[in-house]
């Protein structure tokens, strides 16, 4: 599974929401329903799956699907 | 200023004998046990191997999945239950003043469970990865916060904690919440989920907990002579209160009038009760007085009976002292935590709820697994048939540790 999918399916599990809702312009908070509190839990998912180390100046930039996406390959972590 | 009246209009069970009203009624009055092997962790080595979980609530039907996720287990039974007391009653809150409409809605332990996946994840994984919805999930209050959002109900709203005394409380604070006029209608009970390793262990460790783990089924006894503790229920159960003319005004059933309310401490030990039932009598003495009846008044007391050894015997002699010794005897006595089992904060609801059945069906529901009579124990403890009787007024104890006591006096209509 590519490095997309596996972060389209934490969002999923994560959000309740269908995979299709899941784009990369989707906001978290604004599309796919998120609370803060739902996104730090998905920041650290998407630590605990990768790896990484998030900081939180860095966290509070990934508003959107594709901001995650495009952080984690930059950081090296495209499976 | 005189006080308002307190109508009981809508029922809300999630327990070990039931979801459904109806059911839960009729196993109640059928002398069904709700206990059994402890199913939701291997309890393998543990002393105590049993306990009366709820089997039969499907979560899906009541709360959304991402939902679901966020809250413990103990707010999931108190959302269905309290759901299930609303459609009960009739009441729709958005037709109303929601701002005069709160809700009083505690757990005597609250996320228990929670707490201890957490605790694993903090010792396995590291501080970073505890979830961010550890604390709003295993407060004891969470459950309150909950039923408003679900409903609306914009007045007060909090959650009293006194252990197994906490749903006691909480309809007793609601009672006096409308009397006074701060709201119209209350949602108050309790809600536990304590089946869970820590659970167990701990309230094992007291020696609080029956080990008759080769017949759950019996093993929940109060007030017989071969009682050797509690077993550990599971649930929620809510209760509508309403301001007496505003529940008439909507034409709603009313099962019962809660009365009276007393309220007391043992000021003695932190977990045993005071031998003599000083603290629990006065609890009952304060209930009639505040209902402005007499002990001859009363015809069933729905026991606090746990079927520990300590409790029953205290609660029969603050029974006697509170009734005298005469009136004691003509009094019907009954612990249904010998179906249900203890559900500790929520077990003061359940029982509340089946005080406003009894009266208003004229059933009193057995004590099952009465079978040898102790001599500490000598009332009339409806044993292991259910009894058809009119009764006027009764009364629910509730007893906690830290000694907290509180009795709740219902009135037939």
């Amino acid at each position: 599974m590519g490095l997309e999918d596996k972060v389209k399916e934490i969002i999923v599990d994560k959000l309740g929401v269908n995979a299709e809702q899941v784009t990369p312009e989707a906001s978290f908070i604004e599309d796919l329903g998120a609370d803060s509190l739902d996104t730090v839990e998905l920041v650290m998912a998407f630590e605990e799956e990768f790896g990484a180390e998030i900081p939180d100046s860095d966290a509070e930039k990934l508003t959107t699907v594709g901001a995650v996406n495009d952080y984690l390959k930059e950081k090296g972590f495209d499976a | 200023m005189e006080r308002r009246r307190v109508a009981v209009t809508g029922l809300g069970m999630v327990t070990p004998l039931g979801v459904d009203l109806g059911v839960f009624w009729k196993r109640s009055v059928e002398g069904y046990s709700g206990a059994g092997e402890i199913r939701q962790f291997d309890a393998t080595g543990y002393t105590c191997r049993i306990a009366a979980e709820v089997i039969e609530f499907d979560v899906n039907a009541f709360i959304p999945i991402k939902e679901q996720k966020r809250m413990d287990r103990y707010s999931h039974y108190a959302l269905g239950a309290a759901k299930m007391a609303v459609k009960d009653s009739g009441l729709n809150p958005a037709s109303g003043n929601a701002d005069r409409m709160g809700v009083y809605v505690g757990s005597g332990i609250g996320g228990l469970q929670t707490l201890e996946t957490q605790h694993s994840i903090l010792l396995n994984k590291g501080p970073t990865r505890c979830s961010p919805f550890m604390i709003p999930e295993m407060i004891s209050n969470m459950a309150a916060g909950l039923i408003a959002i679900e409903h609306n109900l914009r007045g007060p709203n909090m959650a009293v904690i006194s252990a197994c005394a906490t749903a006691a409380h909480s309809i007793g604070m609601a009672l006096r919440s409308i009397q006074c006029g701060d709201a119209d209608v209350m949602l108050a009970g309790g809600s536990e989920a304590t089946v869970c390793p820590l659970g167990i262990a701990g309230f094992a460790s007291m020696r609080a907990l029956s080990t008759r783990n080769d017949d759950p089924k019996k093993a929940s006894r109060p007030f017989d002579r071969d009682r050797d503790g509690f077993v550990m229920g599971e649930g929620a159960a809510v209760l509508v209160l309403e301001e007496w003319e505003h529940a008439r005004h909507r034409g709603a059933q009313i099962y019962a009038e809660l009365a009276g309310l007393g309220m007391t401490c043992d000021a003695y030990h932190m977990t045993a009760p005071c031998d003599d039932g000083e603290g629990a009598a006065r609890a009952m003495k304060n209930a009639l007085a505040d209902a402005g009846m007499n002990a001859d008044a009363i015809d069933y007391v729905n026991a606090h009976g746990t079927s520990t050894p300590l409790n029953d015997k205290a609660e029969t002699l603050a029974i006697k002292r509170a009734f005298g010794e005469e009136n004691a005897r003509k009094l019907m006595i009954g612990s249904t935590k010998s179906m249900t089992g203890h559900l500790l904060g929520a077990a003061g609801a359940v029982e509340s709820a089946i005080c406003a059945l009894a009266l208003r069906h004229g059933i009193v529901p057995p004590t099952i697994n009465y079978e040898t009579p102790d001599p500490d124990c000598d009332l009339d403890y409806v044993p292991n048939t259910a009894r058809q009787k009119p009764i006027r007024a009764c009364l629910n104890n509730s007893l906690g540790f830290g000694g907290h006591n509180a009795s709740l006096l219902f009135t037939a209509v």
